[in-house]
């Protein structure tokens, strides 16, 4: 039997269909696109696929299949939207377990029916669960919520052998055996495939108050930020703001709590910012990737306004324009370019920048990017225990079944 | 094969050349003083004791076993409850209690970055005259180390706002079972590549020896206001938790204590607790005064309406530490009422306590064992304590099956067989119940990849060891514990 007609026979519902224009990964057409609704369709799929020696890509929304580096070879995408929704949602309980096919979208509308919240952002639109697992994909509210790997509770993942594993578990505080969440956790889909996954919750605040201000310069916004991180007002987010071309910066904070209580924390909030506008919701572009071309930048906290200003001065001497944005409450700032960019002056931006950022002990990664784009450099740049990286992989996937090339490395 | 006394001699040998004399112990009294951890009824002496300075003498001692095929355990403070630090009779024990500096606070970072000795709350007063802390605070807090704390991911009475270690780490530099020394993470965020310190956090000393940890530091919130509850029973302190949690109040704790653990605590520390209470709470709020004010007033509320007939707000620093003194202390108290007890570490979703407390104290009676109940509410995370008197023929049997059941009781509702205290030695068959093969095999696809030998604290977490396929006959046997845990269960 063909692999498509093998494929077809166990996705019931989904079925297979041969690969198609839109399937394509950085330029690659995939032989097959199967869709499994369940794990253990899933673990059909993947058992197929290793006994015939094919390559495998999951995808959810399919909204983030330009990240990491360029697979090498594609032989089939596991299409998971169809395997969606919750499982289970005990309210009291603060914690949900749900199909990695499932939109944070999706998500939200059915935690907000018992004012609950799962507190990642929706960073890019019609993102999957499963999608932001495999990138650990935070926005703006992991300064106080914590990142997808801290709200990450347990796991269900088919091996790249086709072996269903759990890890975790559905109550909060848990260590019994080894945390493989955060291990999974951006490993772009190369140690397995996250079927199912459990988060911990919180309430939706009763209140929000959204404030921002902007600054001429990076010594002004350097004496606002440190006010702010330095403050016992508990900010539920940091974020900083700069268009391309060099120009003001935004700095706007959120406020989550009661409302009789934020009036209160609005006044300290202000006497931080100076002349700041006040709002009771996030701006639209909230969280948003500021590029098609992205890269991501990590420092220690205290290095974002020089960051900042480095960042400034590459713009004029490699006449480079970069829009930014970022959770400057974090040491994360996410520089946007556009795809027409000239290859060797990306090329040079990324090495400076690894170089200056990398003395702090940050990193520098091409997040996002047109495959023509990161053909001539290398998306992750140097890598910390990358031997030790090879060996897990070594271990998961003998046979570089699962997104091969797309990580660390090649990993 | 070498014989496992013939590789010992041979590590001796080779430590005794690259190492100081007072780093090495070999007097078997003083290895006796290493026999056991928390968990004091699983006692091994190890044969060699390495008193490590640095992260050399650790490079140097797990290069030195593993040439030789000896395994090695790494131990803090020792006052792990699940039997992780304890030796192995024919390996090294590698003591890092020496490596206690605290080598930088960085506020401007907000990170501390501390060699695996240096006790928890140390870091805290380190950091508190730039008004900063690290939060996890396990109740032994003064004595454990930041090491221990790493390998079993410990959490704490604040974890429920705060969360766990594994949280708060966001650098480790660990020396790998091939020997090497590898920088993890550090001050900045999100390094790329696979999450290794994500999973070397909780994983019991079996993956590597950390021999330096960064981690975050919190600003010192503006306003600290606790509350002491009392009810009649732990149904109605139950009813409280529940209301508060289900309106979306998030205190930094919510600790509850039934009548037996009251009696202990008051007999040990005199608490005064709220005189006849079957049950009391204790509510922690923090953050914004103005927050914290408004949230206070809603908790008492709660505590109102499900029938609390005395709370107690702490007016001082000192009448803060009162109440939490009797908290902290209790496990320990409970040695007042009774000559021998077992504490259990279970977790339920939150919603499952009320039944399983129920459950609790129907095995308790039908064993004829009192149990007393310390328990995070705010997490589900409880720690029945078995009480009984070894001394009475089969008595020590009949806590082990009730504080087994009580486990199996947590499984039954969805739970797990460990919130903080971990794995190690004494739930290896528990971790059969909790998770299946495939489950086991998968976890240990990574110990594989860490330490393909099996020299790492073998024989810690998982009920059978994986074979990992490279380099056949040097798994080490470990008959000592196996011999153990047969005669435990």
């Amino acid at each position: 039997m063909k692999l498509l007609e093998s494929l077809a026979s166990v996705c019931a519902s989904g079925g297979a269909r041969s690969g198609e224009a839109a399937d394509e990964v950085d330029g690659l057409l995939p032989e097959v696109v199967a869709a499994p609704v369940t794990t253990e369709e899933v673990a059909a799929v993947v058992g197929l696929c290793a006994a015939t020696k094919t390559t495998m890509l999951a995808r959810g929304s399919g909204t983030k299949l330009d990240w990491g580096g360029s697979p090498e070879s594609l032989g089939v995408v596991i299409d998971l939207s169809g395997l969606n929704g919750v499982v289970e949602h005990e309210p009291g309980d603060f914690v949900v377990s749900l199909r990695a096919g499932t939109t944070l979208a999706a998500l939200d509308r059915e935690l907000e029916r018992a004012g609950q919240r799962l507190p990642i952002d929706e960073v890019v639109p019609n993102s999957s669960v499963g999608g932001v697992i495999a990138t650990g994909l935070s926005g703006p509210s992991r300064y106080l919520h914590g990142a997808v790997r801290d709200l990450l509770i347990g796991l269900t993942v088919v091996r790249a052998d086709g072996v269903v594993a759990r890890s975790g578990s559905k109550v909060v505080k848990n260590v019994a055996g080894y945390d493989l969440a955060k291990l999974f956790t951006g490993s772009y889909g190369t140690l397995a495939i996250v079927t199912e996954a459990i988060f911990r919750l919180r309430p939706r605040p009763r209140a929000e108050r959204y404030l921002s201000a902007t600054f001429a310069d990076e010594a002004e916004l350097s004496a606002a930020l440190s006010g702010i991180l330095a403050s016992q007002l508990a900010f539920a987010a940091v974020e900083l703001a700069r268009a391309e071309g060099g120009g003001p910066m935004t700095l706007g904070v959120l406020l989550e709590g009661h409302p009789d209580a934020l009036e209160r924390r609005m006044a300290g909030a202000a006497a931080l910012l100076g002349k700041c506008a006040v709002s009771d919701t996030v701006p639209k572009e909230w969280g948003q990737l500021p590029g098609p071309v992205t890269l991501k930048i990590a420092v220690p906290l205290g290095f974002v306004p020089s960051l900042l200003g480095e960042l400034s001065a590459l713009e004029t001497t490699l006449a480079i324009p970069l829009r930014i944005r970022g959770s400057a409450g974090v040491g994360i700032l996410y520089v946007g370019l556009e795809p027409s960019t000239d290859q060797a002056s990306f090329a040079e931006l990324l090495q400076v920048l690894r170089s200056s950022v990398g003395s702090t002990g940050g990193s520098v990664v091409v997040l996002r990017a047109p495959a023509s784009i990161k053909a001539g450099v290398d998306s992750w740049g140097p890598v910390a225990g990358l031997e030790l990286m090879r060996r897990v992989k070594e271990r998961f996937d003998p046979d570089r079944r699962l997104s091969p090339g797309r990580f660390v490395g090649g990993i | 094969m070498t014989r496992p006394q013939d590789a010992l001699v041979a590590v001796l040998r080779r430590l005794r050349e690259l190492l100081p004399p007072e780093g090495l112990v070999t007097d078997s009294a003083e290895l006796r003083t290493y026999e056991c951890d928390g968990l004091t009824h699983f006692r091994v002496v190890p044969a060699l004791v390495v008193l490590a300075r640095s992260s050399a003498d650790v490079r140097l001692v797990v290069s030195v076993c593993g040439q030789e095929g000896v395994p090695y355990v790494a131990r803090g403070a020792g006052t792990g409850l699940s039997g992780g630090a304890v030796p192995h009779a024919e390996g090294v024990l590698i003591v890092l209690a020496k490596m206690r500096a605290i080598l930088e606070i960085d506020p401007a970072n907000q990170r501390a970055v501390v060699e695996p000795g240096v006790a928890n709350l140390d870091v805290s007063r380190a950091a508190a005259p730039s008004g900063y802390y690290y939060a996890p605070d396990p109740s032994s807090q003064q004595v454990c180390s930041i090491g221990g704390n790493v390998a079993e991911n410990s959490g704490g009475a604040h974890c429920l706002k705060y969360g766990f270690t594994t949280n708060h780490v966001t650098g480790l530099e660990v020396v790998t079972p091939d020997g090497e020394l590898l920088e993890l993470g550090g001050k900045a965020p999100d390094p790329p590549g696979y999450d290794l310190m994500g999973a070397l956090v909780g994983s019991e000393g079996t993956l590597g020896i950390v021999t330096k940890v960064t981690v975050r530091l919190l600003r010192s919130p503006e306003t600290v206001r606790t509350l002491l509850a009392g009810f009649a029973d732990t149904d109605a302190a139950g009813d409280a938790v529940s209301s508060i949690i289900a309106v979306g109040l998030l205190p930094a704790a919510i600790e509850m204590m039934d009548a037996l653990a009251i009696e202990a605590a008051e007999a040990a520390v005199g608490c005064a607790y709220p005189e006849g209470a079957g049950a009391v709470l204790i509510v922690e709020l923090d953050g914004p005064e103005v927050e914290v004010v408004t949230a206070l007033a809603e908790v008492e509320q709660h505590c109102h309406a499900a029938g609390a007939f005395e709370l107690r707000r702490a007016a001082t620093p000192a009448e803060r530490t009162q109440i939490w003194h009797g908290r902290k202390s209790a496990f320990a108290a409970v040695g007042r009422i009774s000559p021998d007890y077992i504490v259990q570490d279970g977790v339920v979703p939150r919603t499952a306590l009320p039944s399983v407390l129920r459950e609790i104290n129907r095995l308790s009676k039908e064993a004829g064992l009192r149990v007393a109940n310390v328990f995070h509410a705010g997490d589900g995370n409880l720690h029945p304590l078995v009480l009984f008197d070894a001394s009475r023929p089969g008595e020590l049997a009949l806590a082990e099956e009730l504080s087994s059941r009580i486990l199996e009781t947590c499984l039954r509702h969805g739970g797990s067989i460990t919130g903080e205290h971990g794995v190690g030695l004494d739930k290896v068959t528990s971790m059969a119940k909790m998770f299946r093969p495939d489950d086991l095999d998968t976890m240990q696809l990574l110990r594989c990849a860490f330490d393909p030998d099996n020299l790492c604290n073998p024989a810690k977490i998982f009920p059978t060891p994986r074979l990992c396929g490279e380099r056949p006959g040097r798994q080490s046997p470990h008959p000592i514990e196996v011999a153990g845990l047969a005669e435990r269960y």
